[in-house]
């Protein structure tokens, strides 16, 4: 079940092939992303295919612009749904986020918190990771992408010239986790004020309401429809 | 509009000029009060679905009173950079136009405040006293709103005085007279093709002018389509954004007082006046009805105005000057040449 | 450069030099005119800069979080179906719109699908919620050029459809009704007679909207040609919904890329306008309207008896994985993007939302126009503060 599936590509590496599994099943989005390591070649760093669903790729840094300029002029993509990031780093508040540790009541919290980076779909080797989305409305089609944004020089290409949307995205994107966007023409903060310091969006970034107030575990499970009373007191589901 | 000549010769000055203000004031505050009632309270609900004020009296018919307390409570806010005795002077400026325009309309054969022979010259006069307020508050509120809304105004008012004077022009022209009394004597006394009997409202004949006239009066009073000036969904509320209480309340009620003196003054124009047909117009009973026909025939023409307020859209304020320069105001110019030929033709 | 051009170089030079004197002479200067935060307007927080040269907009910047609630962090912190809580809060005006892809996302990442049943009456309701949001546009969009009564009456109308969705779900505004795997509830009884009623009433409430408003000539001339969109530019400012649409772009998410709704099999049409402009985003999704209330009336007659919901644990527990879902909503194109570590809770949500899109254009199409349109075409591009502020 899990979406994490043999199909994905090796994070580091050779240049993946066209994947040979699932093409079969979806020749246009197998189609595409030849077309992307015909164009891309090292560039492209990795990819997975979900048959008839959806297309991540993932690309090096410097080939960002190139890539978006390619899907846009030379593939058909015009249309720019959106971008942002995505922190991989487990957040350090665990029992802010990690509910997994609620079900454990009583047993320490911070210590058990696995703080190993593991990155989603197509791979990754870095904590930061900006992804955007293009369609190709005309056939349909969409892909994401994906790109690694290294810990020490946290600065990617802007798309701006490439989709004008990109423009507030990135705005977005740089006030939540502070990542640069080289040649966007008003790199302002879009939502917080001016003077606000920190990346909330970051996964280090403390939610205060939850420090305040810990996370009340899973207090409002609701009965699903046709189901008795009977086996309301569950032992996972309680929490007095 | 009580205050009969006749009765005048007996009293003193002073006993006149009290008789004459209560009058003014009555002609000026009861007419807007029943518009503001009618119209915008229960009319505009009715044609929005919704039942309008309906706590303060019967059918909430003592709401404006209940309003006007609640407007006088409040406090006589000036914002810090206001040019205060300008922000202060203007509502009564806009009032005071109002107030003067209603002098020279005549509520029957004897009830009138003046009878000039200049009446209607002198209502378009001082009708443009409005347009001195109206900058007066945009400029003195300091605030963007209001210039840009009071710019607004005087631009449009401007503009639109002109097919205002010029369709009262072919008025004149076949009355002869720019006496108010003396158009409404010329419609009673006028005839359709020899038949009398309901004498010859100008609007038979003047009804382009009558159209231009309707037209530019709702410029005049910046009532939507043509409320650019306020245009609340962009402005706020334009020269009246910084206003609140008691000079808030001067504005409103020029506003409506305004619209009501408008139609009498297009009342007496082309409606006939206070003219009854069937009643000689000399009969002593006209002091009494002539305000009454009045009052019907003000509150029919401000329905128009409301009704279309409360329908239409408004325009851009390029494309209201382009009606008033390339639409009304030829229009008008053609009626009079087409009134004079015809006037010395027969 | 030869010495002549020299001289002809610095004879152009001290030409713009006197012209740039006498300019700064004779030009007043802009002014900067702030539309907002609090406005009649902008119907929310939004605020635009906008400097102006007397009444021309020389440019004009959106400044948002005005409303900005953080909804990606705190989305983090709740269990799957505690986060449409919080979605539900984005496009206010249609709610239930806002859970599906979300819902649907999570569903995706759990390999379950919901029952035929609750699908149908997902897709109601999904329709319902647009019906009920563009009737307010209908309506405001009159407001926006000057017209009052159209909002009384959109308004008025609008009740009907969220009397019905009450009556469904227990929310006028906020229902909270989607599940993981299903629907809260079934349709209670008599819903779906009186919902027929209500369609009907909508759909004379957009003749009436056809005839007050965009039959005006006012309203035509307010609207026509004002704030054209060209398609590409559109598209490259990922513009959706009916603001897309009324660019020439025949392209609706319901019909390409239907997902887990029943949309793919009805009968209805995707409107589209080549004109770009202000009245065409009107004019489509006048049309949308009549349309969906079309399908809900199909939907009601189709709809297949079962149960609402399927089979999911009772501790949502979403395996690990990344989805992303979009769904046609009444403002445009929302979509979810969920990242899932496998825990109760989802470990990064970014919204898609339609209105952050669609208003991005707005630096580009205000740029000299006047006063006036500033807030017809805001008003036309039809945003929903909490979807562009989130």
């Amino acid at each position: 079940m899990s979406r994490l599936s043999s199909t994905d590509t090796p994070t580091e590496g050779e240049v993946p092939n066209a994947e040979e599994p699932a093409a079969a099943t979806d020749e246009a989005r197998a189609g595409l992303l030849e077309a992307l390591t015909g164009e891309l070649g090292e560039a492209l760093v990795g990819s997975h295919l979900d048959p008839g669903d959806d297309l991540w790729v993932r690309v090096e840094r410097g080939a960002w612009v190139h890539t978006g300029e390619f899907l846009k002029t030379g593939l058909g993509f015009q249309y720019f749904s959106f971008l942002s990031a995505i922190d991989w780093l487990p957040s350090p508040f665990g029992r802010d986020m990690d509910a997994q540790v609620d079900l454990r009541l009583g047993h320490a919290e911070s210590s058990e918190i696995d703080q190993t980076i593991e990155q989603g779909v197509a791979g990754g080797d870095t904590r930061f990771q900006v992804f955007a989305r293009v369609n190709d409305i005309v056939n349909g089609l969409a892909v994401t992408l994906k790109c690694d944004v290294p810990d020490d020089d946290l600065s990617i290409d802007s798309w701006v010239p490439v989709y004008a949307g990109a423009n507030w995205h990135e705005r977005e994107c740089r006030e939540m986790y502070g990542i640069d966007f080289v040649g966007h023409p008003g790199l302002r903060n879009i939502y917080l004020p001016a003077e606000f310091e920190g990346n909330p969006l970051r996964k280090d970034y403390p939610l205060l309401a939850r420090r305040m107030k810990p996370w009340p575990g899973i207090v409002d499970v609701e009965k699903m429809p046709g189901e008795d009373d009977a086996d309301e007191a569950t032992e996972e589901g309680s929490d007095s | 509009m009580m205050s009969a000549s006749l009765l005048l010769a007996e009293l003193s000055y002073w006993q006149q000029t009290s008789i004459r203000v209560g009058a003014g004031l009555a002609a000026v505050l009861l007419v807007a009060g029943t518009l503001v009632y009618l119209h915008l309270f229960k009319l505009v609900s009715f044609m929005q679905s919704r039942l309008g004020p309906m706590e303060a009296g019967p059918f909430g018919s003592l709401q404006l009173l209940a309003e006007v307390g609640k407007f006088l409570q409040k406090e006589d806010i000036f914002p810090r950079k206001a040019d205060r005795f300008v922000f202060a002077a203007a509502p009564f400026v806009v009032l005071m136009s109002t107030f003067l325009l209603v002098v020279v309309v005549p509520g029957g054969p004897d009830a009138w405040f003046v009878d000039s022979e200049l009446g209607i010259y002198l209502a378009m006069a001082v009708s443009s006293v409005s347009v001195i307020g109206i900058l007066m508050a945009g400029w003195g509120s300091a605030s963007k709103y209001s210039l840009l809304g009071g710019l607004r105004a005087t631009g449009q008012l401007i503009a639109y005085e002109l097919p205002l004077i010029l369709a009262v022009l072919g008025v004149v022209i076949q009355a002869e007279t720019m006496n108010m009394q003396g158009i409404v004597m010329a419609q009673a006394e006028g005839e359709i093709f020899g038949f009398g009997g309901i004498g010859n409202p100008y609007l038979l004949t003047q009804f382009v002018a009558f159209g231009v006239f309707l037209i530019a009066m709702q410029a005049e009073l910046t009532q939507t389509p043509f409320d650019m000036p306020i245009a609340e969904s962009e402005l706020v509320t334009g020269y009246m954004t910084e206003y609140s209480g008691m000079r808030f309340l001067l504005f409103f009620i020029g506003e409506f007082a305004t619209a009501g003196v408008f139609s009498a003054i297009a009342a007496v124009l082309f409606l006939g006046g206070w003219y009854i047909p069937g009643i000689d117009p000399a009969d002593n009973l006209m002091n009494i009805l002539g305000p009454l026909v009045m009052v019907g025939k003000i509150v029919v023409l401000t329905f128009l105005i409301f009704w279309f307020r409360f329908t239409f859209p408004r325009f851009r304020e390029d494309q209201l000057q382009r009606l008033a320069w390339k639409f009304l105001i030829p229009i008008a110019l053609t009626n009079i040449v087409v009134t004079g030929i015809l006037k010395v033709a027969f | 450069m030869t010495a002549i051009s020299d001289r002809e170089q610095l004879a152009y030079l001290a030409a713009q030099a006197a012209d740039a004197r006498v300019n700064v002479e004779l030009e007043s200067e802009g002014m900067t005119l702030n539309i907002g935060p609090q406005h009649p307007a902008t119907h929310g927080t939004l605020r635009i800069v906008a400097k102006l040269d007397g009444e021309q907009v020389l440019s004009a910047d959106p400044v948002m979080g005005y409303m900005h609630r953080g909804y990606e962090k705190l989305a983090e912190v709740r269990t799957y179906p505690q986060v449409t809580t919080l979605i539900n809060r984005i496009d206010w005006v249609g709610s239930f719109a806002n859970e599906v892809p979300f819902i649907l996302a999570a569903e995706k990442l759990m390999d379950v699908e919901a029952p035929p049943r609750a699908q149908w009456i997902r897709t109601i309701l999904f329709e319902m919620s647009r019906i009920a949001n563009i009737t307010l546009f209908l309506g405001d969009m009159g407001l926006q050029v000057g017209a009052v009564t159209p909002a009384f009456f959109a308004f008025r109308d609008r009740e009907h459809v969220l009397n019905q969705i009450e009556a469904a779900t227990g929310g006028r505004f906020h229902p909270n009704f989607d599940r993981i795997g299903g629907l809260k509830d079934d349709l209670p009884a008599g819903w779906i007679t009186e919902t027929r009623r209500v369609m009907k009433k909508m759909r004379s409430f957009c003749d009436e909207m056809e005839q007050l408003v965009q039959g005006n000539e006012i309203f035509e001339a307010r609207t026509r040609g004002i704030g054209v969109i060209p398609a590409d530019v559109g598209l490259s400012y990922g513009l959706s919904g009916a603001n897309i649409r009324a660019s020439g772009v025949d392209w609706d998410v319901r019909r390409d890329n239907p997902c887990g709704m029943v949309h793919n099999e009805l009968d209805w049409k995707v409107w589209t306008h080549p004109d770009g402009d202000s009245f065409a985003r009107f004019w489509v999704r006048l049309q949308e309207v009549r349309e969906s209330t079309k399908m809900v009336d199909q939907m009601l007659d189709g709809l297949p008896s079962g149960p609402i919901m399927a089979k999911v644990p009772r501790i949502i527990k979403v395996p690990a994985g990344e989805a992303y879902v979009e769904t046609e909503n009444p403002l445009g194109v929302m979509g979810y993007y969920v990242v899932s570590k496998g825990d109760l809770t989802p470990f990064r949500v970014k919204i898609r939302s339609a209105s952050f899109n669609n208003i991005s254009i707005a630096p580009w199409l205000l740029k000299g126009v006047y006063v006036p349109d500033i807030v017809t075409i805001l008003g036309s591009l039809y945003f929903i503060l909490g979807d562009i502020d989130r």
